[in-house]
């Protein structure tokens, strides 16, 4: 059996953690100014990177904790955006209350169709989700009202009713892509902090044993798929608002809403907070040094993922948590007056 | 004395393979049961059925007067059932500590002081000087404590235990035995799985053997142990062979 051991001192390790959660909140203070440096290309990129980082951290809330391997989480991102625009277009809600109210229609629709999915187990449960996935796609398509295949576009007087000139409403979607982001991490952080937290990682680390503790592994895990695809679908929302058009393939998108969203969680790290901040930034710095490459930018992404897999299946954050007990946002529960640790 | 655990006529199948077959008793509140039995003779089985990892193919299993027979693992823990598995399943990505609080949090204690709970059965456990390290970098011995550790951390009425003192040095089977004796002599009734027959024959009252699914003999422990039918089956000792 190999007993891992911390290499570091934990002082230094300390004081490492210390600067990353140092670094991290200057990134945050950053980000939150960023309409005041940034160019408007670059205030879409981190955008889109904000609404990744949101669907990585509930893909990872759903996989890397509790257990649930969906491939089809576009099912929620397509449902969330196609709310949407008929909720702001149909219904006549104003914008920024068809988002929240987007994902909301969007856990309710979580609740049958995990019904169904919970019935299957494991690789027959992702199989699951992904056929449900399709089944929305082909549904989308046959709505008429929401222009069928073809989509539908966001007409501009609604797009207006955001702000008057194409820079304000650039600013106040960025500052929803922000939220987005910024809540994604800190709900994950505060759920695992919770007693909640307790019962969604023993359920990571062993399911039976989980069970036999008494934690009703069922329940906890169908209460976390609503809740994730509920922020899934507020993600969705605001990604189709930003675009401004939606249509089933772009809406429903299996490479752009899951395979990369579980690139970003595996390369990064599943089953920590830390891994899809991480896995987002890898991803992104590559999509913009890739962006010439054609297709081989994808084989390149499929070699990085197949090599993680080869070398350390944790991934990133994962493998430097292991050797050296870090944690920028710490969950941990310490037994107070029990005797120092012994290195041994 | 009222029963606290009875199983009536309990059979689990994998298909045509019957692991267990018509098992039936009843454990009083307060005593402390061991089953033995050869290898595969059904016994980690029949602690699935108990604790409701597995679901029976028929029979009937209650706890305290109430029919268990088909409620999941998790809530006959916080009825008060809680067990140990033969093959340890740490919590391994949390503490020692952390281990325990899931327990204490899910299973039927009543903690008030949930801290203070985990630091008596740490220390009780001898894990108290790991508890803030990674359950994953426990060795064996340490993990199989553990599991001792977290089943009692739930504030069991009924624990099942199930080959905690396999692997174990004398010395170590020694202090596992004063620690299992301390809990019987709680009141929490107990059923051990153990094929460390003085070990189990020093804490408990009765015993139960198991081969093939069936119960094959049944009573207080030396009774069992000098019968030449069980120690034929259990021991591989042949009563003829013996005569000759």
């Amino acid at each position: 059996m190999t007993v891992t051991t911390p290499t570091m001192p934990a002082q230094r390790t300390n004081r490492i953690a210390l600067a990353l959660r140092l670094l991290l909140g200057l990134v945050t203070v950053a980000l939150a100014l960023a309409p005041v440096w940034a160019g408007r290309a670059d205030l879409r990129l981190l955008m889109e990177v904000l609404s990744f980082l949101a669907l990585a951290q509930m893909w990872n809330l759903l996989a890397g904790y509790s257990g649930l391997i969906s491939i089809g989480q576009q099912a929620f991102v397509g449902l969330g955006g196609y709310l949407f625009f008929a909720l702001a277009m149909f219904a006549g809600v104003p914008l920024l209350a068809a988002l929240p109210l987007a994902a909301l229609l969007t856990a309710l629709v979580a609740l049958p169709t995990g019904w169904i999915a919970f019935r299957l187990q494991g690789a027959y449960f992702a199989i699951g989700t992904w056929v449900i996935a399709e089944v929305f796609r082909l549904s989308a398509a046959q709505i008429g009202a929401l222009g069928g295949g073809s989509g539908i576009s966001l007409p501009v007087d609604l797009a207006r009713s955001l702000a008057e000139s194409r820079g304000a409403r650039e600013v106040v979607m960025y500052y929803i892509a922000f939220a987005l982001g910024l809540v994604s991490v800190l709900l994950v952080w505060m759920l695992l902090r919770s007693r909640w937290g307790l019962a969604l990682t023993a359920i990571r680390d062993s399911e039976p044993a989980a069970e036999a503790v008494g934690v009703a592994t069922r329940k906890v895990k169908f209460l976390i798929y609503v809740l994730t695809a509920g922020v899934t679908g507020l993600v969705g929302g605001f990604i189709f608002l930003q675009k401004l058009r939606i249509t089933p393939e772009a809406a429903f998108s299996i490479n752009d809403w899951t395979a990369f969203v579980i690139f970003i969680v595996v390369i990064g790290g599943i089953g920590t907070i830390e891994g899809p901040i991480i896995g987002v930034i890898v991803f992104f710095a590559l999509r913009e040094v890739a962006a010439d490459w054609g297709t081989w930018y994808l084989i390149g992404m499929g070699a990085i993922a197949i090599a993680v897999m080869l070398i350390d299946k944790r991934g990133i954050w994962g493998a430097v948590k292991a050797r050296y007990g870090l944690s920028i946002l710490p969950v941990g529960r310490v037994l107070d007056a029990a005797p120092p640790a012994k290195p041994d | 004395m009222s029963a606290l655990l009875e199983l009536e006529g309990v059979d689990k199948s994998f298909g045509a393979l019957k692991v267990s077959d018509d098992i039936t008793f009843s454990l009083p509140k307060g005593q402390a049961l061991g089953i033995i039995g050869p290898n595969g003779a059904g016994k980690s089985t029949l602690f699935n059925l108990i604790g409701g990892t597995l679901p029976v193919s028929s029979g009937a299993i209650r706890f305290d007067g109430a029919d268990i027979t088909r409620m999941p693992a998790s809530s006959r823990c916080r009825m008060g059932i809680s067990r140990s598995f033969q093959i340890p399943h740490p919590f391994v990505g949390m503490s020692v500590y952390e281990n325990l609080l899931v327990a204490s949090a899910f299973g039927n204690a009543d903690h008030h002081d949930a801290e203070a709970a985990c630091r008596d059965i740490l220390d009780v456990t001898g894990l108290l000087a790991r508890a803030n390290r990674p359950a994953g970098s426990l060795t064996l011995l340490e993990r199989k404590r553990l599991e001792l550790a977290r089943a009692l951390a739930s504030n069991p009425r009924l624990l099942l235990l199930d080959e905690i003192a396999g692997g174990l040095t004398e010395g170590e089977c020694h202090d596992l035995v004063g620690t299992i004796q301390g809990i019987r002599d709680q009141g929490v009734s107990i059923i051990w799985i153990e094929h460390i027959v003085h070990a189990l024959t020093a804490v408990v009252e009765r015993l139960i053997v198991i081969d093939f699914g069936k119960i094959v003999a049944e009573g207080a422990p030396d009774a069992v142990m000098s019968d030449p039918f069980v120690q034929e089956i259990y021991m591989g000792i042949s009563v003829d062979d013996d005569a000759a």
